[in-house]
């Protein structure tokens, strides 16, 4: 749609903290999605990405700092709430419903939604990016493949009409080839129907590719950020996330795992 | 005609037995909790249909849906002020407080003035009526059983599969975190499930009044129907249904042609059998279950 950067931010993450038990996972984390713009946070196993996201969601609660979404506070919210407010996610993993045919998986994407006309346009925009779950509707999803279900959790969270959208690595278990279509229309759905997408990604070189901006979180604090661009310029993120060997050593080494290219 | 006679009636008592196996596996499903007072909710049920039609004058069936909802009710609260609150202690534990609600409904029912102790009947209108089909005699208690388990297993296999809410129920027993993410109100359907687990054992109480009459101990036939849902395999609702006609019709035969004494034992020799050569059960579920 428009040129995202200049767009007052839709969702704002202030010193959020959360934990499993006496695990902290994300400690102090800011960040800010604009408008109508596609933003990814890079981090290695365990950083923190997934743990944001579920925290956004609602599934776990923040121990200390401030979500808000469209101006107003989310965090400690119910995620059937925050649902109903324009966030929607397709989880790590997938997490299809396995015994429910494709299509009913898709419909419960659209559980809290009540206009049944727009809900059944919203299948047919679905499966006109993603043509396997129209051929599939009436199959059981567990009996998908692995890129299959990838599609129909995407579809299934964009079901929900949301403002905002997360993927937690949409690109997990999937041929490169496979990740490229997928981040293709990815980026279809954020240029024609407007809808802002947070990334969560291992793939550094795609998301960076596809996003406006990213972030880079290291053991569960964001160490960097700026215009995507920008970043896959930068030496370390060359080194350490791009998987760049010829950069060359310089200084002492801030990433303790050095990033598959995948 | 004998053994035909012996299976209708075996068929009937086997819904009863059927009806209450649902219950166990639609809160299982749901909440992965099995609910030991099953049982109690059919006695609850049985004693509101009865208050229902002879304090407030009801006819039948408007009693059977005034029992229905008032169970329903109690199942509902069971799980909002019981069940949810221990939500994540162990299984042990919470299986210990579903007797314990068990225990206690019997003993309240007890201590209820005059009524507690006493063996009632409900008035139904088809009282001691009889169909003769060629050589068969077949109660019209019988044929109401299995005609409204028919009905009732209609209306719950479209509601699982045709709406919205009942789509969502399924969803939530598959992938509980994936229901959440999609905004499913998981906790609100909980307590959805044990009400209608509750309205089904209402139904099951008030079917089976004409046959044992109503009193306080009438719930512990859910120990019968427990090897019924484990025959179904447990998380299968036609299994639950299939296993307790199983268990109805053994259990009529085993009482006619064996020697006394094996007609109570007669379920618990068929789930033994059952758990030795088809361990999951006949229904048993398709795929192994996400944590
Ligand atoms: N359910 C849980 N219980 C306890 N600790 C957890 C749990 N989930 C995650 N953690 C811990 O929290 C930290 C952050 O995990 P998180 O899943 O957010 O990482 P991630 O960046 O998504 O990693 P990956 O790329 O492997 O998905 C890790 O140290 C992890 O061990
Ligand atoms: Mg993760």
């Amino acid at each position: 749609m428009s040129e995202p950067m200049p767009n007052e931010p839709i969702l704002t993450l202030a010193n959020v903290e959360a934990a499993y038990g006496a695990v902290k996972a994300i400690r102090g984390v800011s960040l800010k999605v604009p408008k109508g713009a596609i933003v990814t946070v890079l981090g290695a196993n365990g950083a923190g990405k997934t743990t944001i996201l579920k925290t956004i969601s609602g599934i776990l609660d923040p121990q200390k700092g401030s979500i808000a979404f469209k101006g107003e506070a989310i965090e400690r919210r119910d995620p059937a709430d925050i649902v109903r407010r324009g966030i929607s996610q397709a989880p790590e993993g997938r997490e299809v419903f396995p015994l429910l045919s494709v299509r009913n998986n898709l419909m419960m994407g659209a559980y809290t939604r009540s206009d049944r006309d727009q809900v059944a346009r919203d299948i047919e925009l679905v499966e006109s990016y993603f043509p396997i779950l129209k051929e599939r509707a009436d199959q059981d999803a567990g009996l998908l493949s692995g890129g299959q279900q990838q599609m129909l959790s995407i579809s299934r969270a964009l079901m929900a009409n949301p403002d905002l959208l997360l993927l937690d690595e949409p690109s997990l278990g999937l041929s490169p080839k496979l990740t490229q279509e997928i981040f293709a229309i990815v980026k279809r759905i954020n240029r024609e129907r407007g809808v802002t997408i947070l990334l969560v990604e291992q793939n550094a070189a795609l998301a960076l590719a596809t996003a406006d901006i990213g972030y880079i979180l290291e053991l569960g604090r964001i160490v960097m950020e700026g215009p995507a661009a920008e970043l896959a310029e930068k030496d370390d993120v060359k080194e350490f996330y791009l998987g760049q060997k010829d950069v060359g050593v310089r200084g002492q080494r801030r990433w303790k795992k050095k990033k598959m290219w995948r | 005609m004998q053994f035909i006679q012996l299976v209708i009636s075996g068929l009937a008592q086997g819904c009863i037995y059927g009806l209450i196996a649902l219950g166990f596996v639609l809160i299982y499903k749901a909440t992965e909790t099995v609910n030991f007072a099953q049982g109690e909710l059919l006695m609850i049920g049985a004693f509101a249909g009865l208050f229902a039609s002879t304090v407030l004058g009801l006819p039948y069936w408007l009693a059977l849906v005034a029992a229905m909802i008032a169970t329903a009710i109690v199942g509902f609260g069971l799980e909002r002020v019981v069940l949810r609150p221990i939500l994540g202690q162990s299984a042990v534990s919470i299986v210990m407080v579903t007797i314990g609600i068990g225990y206690m409904s019997r003993g309240l029912i007890t201590m209820l003035p005059v009524v507690g102790t006493d063996t009632h009947t409900l008035p139904v209108p088809f009282r001691g009526e009889v169909f003769r089909v060629g050589g068969l005699v077949i109660s019209a208690e019988h044929i109401v059983i299995i005609v409204t388990t028919i009905v009732l297993c209609a209306l719950l296999a479209a509601l699982f599969r045709y709406t919205k809410v009942g789509v969502a129920m399924q969803a939530m027993s598959q992938n509980q975190l994936a229901a959440y993410y999609m905004g499913i109100p998981v906790k609100r359907l909980s307590s959805l499930v044990w009400a209608i687990a509750a309205a089904v054992a209402a139904i099951a109480g008030i079917l089976l009044a004409p046959l044992t009459f109503i009193h306080a101990n009438m719930g512990l036939i859910g120990i019968k129907a427990f090897p019924a849902a484990v025959i179904g395999g447990f998380t299968s609702l036609p299994g639950a249904i299939v296993g307790g006609l199983i268990i109805g019709v053994v259990e009529q035969l085993a009482g006619f042609y064996l020697i006394e004494g094996f007609k109570d034992a007669a379920p618990f020799i068929v789930v033994l059998a059952m758990l030795i050569f088809k361990p999951n059960g006949l229904f048993g579920e398709r795929l192994a279950k996400k944590v």
